[in-house]
């Protein structure tokens, strides 16, 4: 409780301290607006109900990339996991692939898909789909020998052992690829909006840029991580819920990434 | 005598490193009956953790032939149980369903055994555990269920490797105390690792010494003592013979 309250004086002061400082210092609006405008360039907008409709194309964007690239990762990881043929032969590629700042490609992404959403979410997939994909390899990879040991004195299947063993093993690091691969995806979303698109709140900060509107950018940036932060915490939520016998839960993601 | 549940004749086995093969095992041969308590002593690395997968099908034999049941064993077979080392649960499952992973491996039916899980988990003293997850146990009660879990499927053998050893002394004395229970009561063929000779002696009816590596049966001493034997029993001069017997086979003297 006391915590709380502190914590929330910490927020009320340093905003207090960037609109006075931003106010002493004449510092002009296009270069750094005051907590003030921002605030009223969201409520600005959220009465002409300009934020809403961008929100949702985004948010749409984000969570189809998101499925489809977590999708596409796990499945190719289980099949690499599965045998060391096909990761002798596919991996060097992937290795390749995951070290290119995939954003990059988003000129390329738009080119071949056009400006509207297939864009988006391809782009969102591909950045999603690496950091599972490496999570799902080691997570399927990490089974303890013994458990393993224990299953096949039961004369059990090779696809038994995956389903009782394997999979639940990997699932803290699934868990922890699945997190990362939410983040990415929204990167991606929004860098192929940059480049060219009709709607969404990347689209909608390109264009205040153009107009200046830097407080209206501020808004859409305020919008866009409390939706991050948003999306984050429904897959902490499921985190805990799937993993409730991980005690320690500290797996963390394996590989840092280049989106 | 009680017809031979285990026959192993001439097993020798190697572990292909690449420093050269490492010979593990060497011209082993012993049998268990039907019913029957044996123990294998041996020092640490002289291959029983190698004869137990060998028997258990985890492992296949350089030389020599392996018969359960008068069957050849070639790979995994469903009619064994095995305990290790560390009790293996699977921290995802509560105790009853860590019980009867084996009923869901072999697709033995779970209504069919419900009722011997709960009696089982009652004869090792975990009553009102059911649902509980294997974290929120001790070592000694994990390992209980992994005896448990070792006999749900009524296996023609048991084999144990070491189960007790990453247990405290007095821990260990009631679980010994406790399997013996279990022991009398269901009569299962035992197969029971350990490097402790007391444990040895106190279990089983016959027990198997064992060289260092590579693993040779050095002798086999039958253990006469009446059940069920209480601890006081580790204080009789008879067991004490029987232990010192064993022990002088491991004494810097007897070594090499
Ligand atoms: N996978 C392996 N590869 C190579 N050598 C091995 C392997 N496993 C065991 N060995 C060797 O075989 C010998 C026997 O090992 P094993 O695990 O059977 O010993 P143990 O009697 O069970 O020892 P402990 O009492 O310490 O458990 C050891 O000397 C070990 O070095
Ligand atoms: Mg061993």
């Amino acid at each position: 409780m006391k915590r709380q309250v502190l914590r929330a004086a910490v927020l009320v002061v340093s905003l207090a301290l960037w609109e006075g400082a931003v106010r002493a210092l004449r510092v002009p609006a296009f270069i750094l607006p005051p907590p003030s405008q921002v605030l009223l360039a969201l409520q600005r907008g959220a009465a002409s109900n300009i934020y809403l409709p961008h929100l949702w194309v985004t948010l749409l964007e984000t969570l189809l990339g998101f499925a489809s690239g977590s999708l596409l990762a796990f499945l190719l990881g289980t099949g690499l996991a599965a045998s060391r043929t096909a990761e002798y032969f596919f991996y060097p590629y992937i290795v390749m692939f995951q070290s290119m700042p995939k954003v990059a490609l988003a000129p390329l992404i738009v080119v071949w898909f056009g400006l509207g959403l297939t864009s988006k979410v391809v782009s969102a997939a591909l950045v999603a789909f690496f950091p599972l994909l490496v999570n799902t390899i080691a997570g399927l990879r990490s089974a303890d020998e013994d458990r393993v040991n224990l299953m096949k004195s039961l004369a059990a299947s090779e696809l038994q052992i995956f389903w009782m063993l394997r999979l639940p093993s990997a699932l803290p690091f699934i868990m922890a690829g699945l997190e990362v691969a939410m983040v990415f995806a929204l990167v991606g979303a929004i860098v192929a909006e940059f480049v060219g698109a009709e709607a969404g709140l990347g689209m909608l900060i390109q264009s205040r840029n153009f107009s200046m509107d830097v407080a209206g950018e501020f808004a859409v940036l305020f919008i866009l991580s409390l939706m991050g932060l948003l999306l984050n915490w429904g897959l902490v939520s499921i985190r805990r819920r799937v993993l409730f016998w991980d005690p320690s839960e500290k797996a963390g993601p394996l590989a840092g990434e280049i989106p | 005598m009680a017809r031979e549940v285990i026959a192993v004749r001439g097993v020798a086995c190697e572990y292909a490193t690449p420093r050269g093969n490492v010979p593990a095992l060497e011209a082993i041969d012993l049998t268990v009956a039907e019913g029957e308590f044996v123990a294998v002593v041996g020092p640490s690395g002289c291959g029983k953790s190698t004869l137990l997968k060998i028997l258990a099908g985890l492992l296949p034999t350089t030389r020599g032939e392996v018969r359960l049941r008068d069957v050849p064993v070639t790979g995994p077979r469903r009619d064994i149980g095995v305990v290790f080392q560390s009790p293996v649960l699977f921290p995802w499952r509560t105790v009853l369903d860590n019980v009867l992973l084996p009923v869901d491996v072999q697709r033995l039916g779970r209504a069919a055994n419900l009722r011997r899980a709960l009696d089982l988990l009652a004869l090792v003293g975990l009553s009102g555990f059911e649902e509980r997850y294997p974290w929120e146990l001790s070592g000694g009660m994990q390992q209980r269920v992994a005896i448990t879990r070792a006999l749900i499927h009524n296996p023609a053998m048991l084999l144990m490797d070491e189960p007790f050893a990453a247990l405290d002394a007095m821990t260990r004395e009631s679980m010994n105390l406790e399997l013996q229970r279990i022991w009398l009561e269901r009569r299962e063929t035992v197969l029971f690792i350990t490097h402790s000779i007391p444990e040895a002696v106190f279990l089983a009816d016959r027990v198997f010494v064992m060289t260092a590596r590579p693993g040779r049966i050095l002798e086999e001493v039958a253990v006469r003592i009446p059940r069920p034997r209480a601890l006081e029993a580790t204080a009789a001069a008879e067991f004490g013979a029987l232990v010192q017997r064993i022990r002088g086979h491991f004494s810097p003297r007897a070594g090499s």
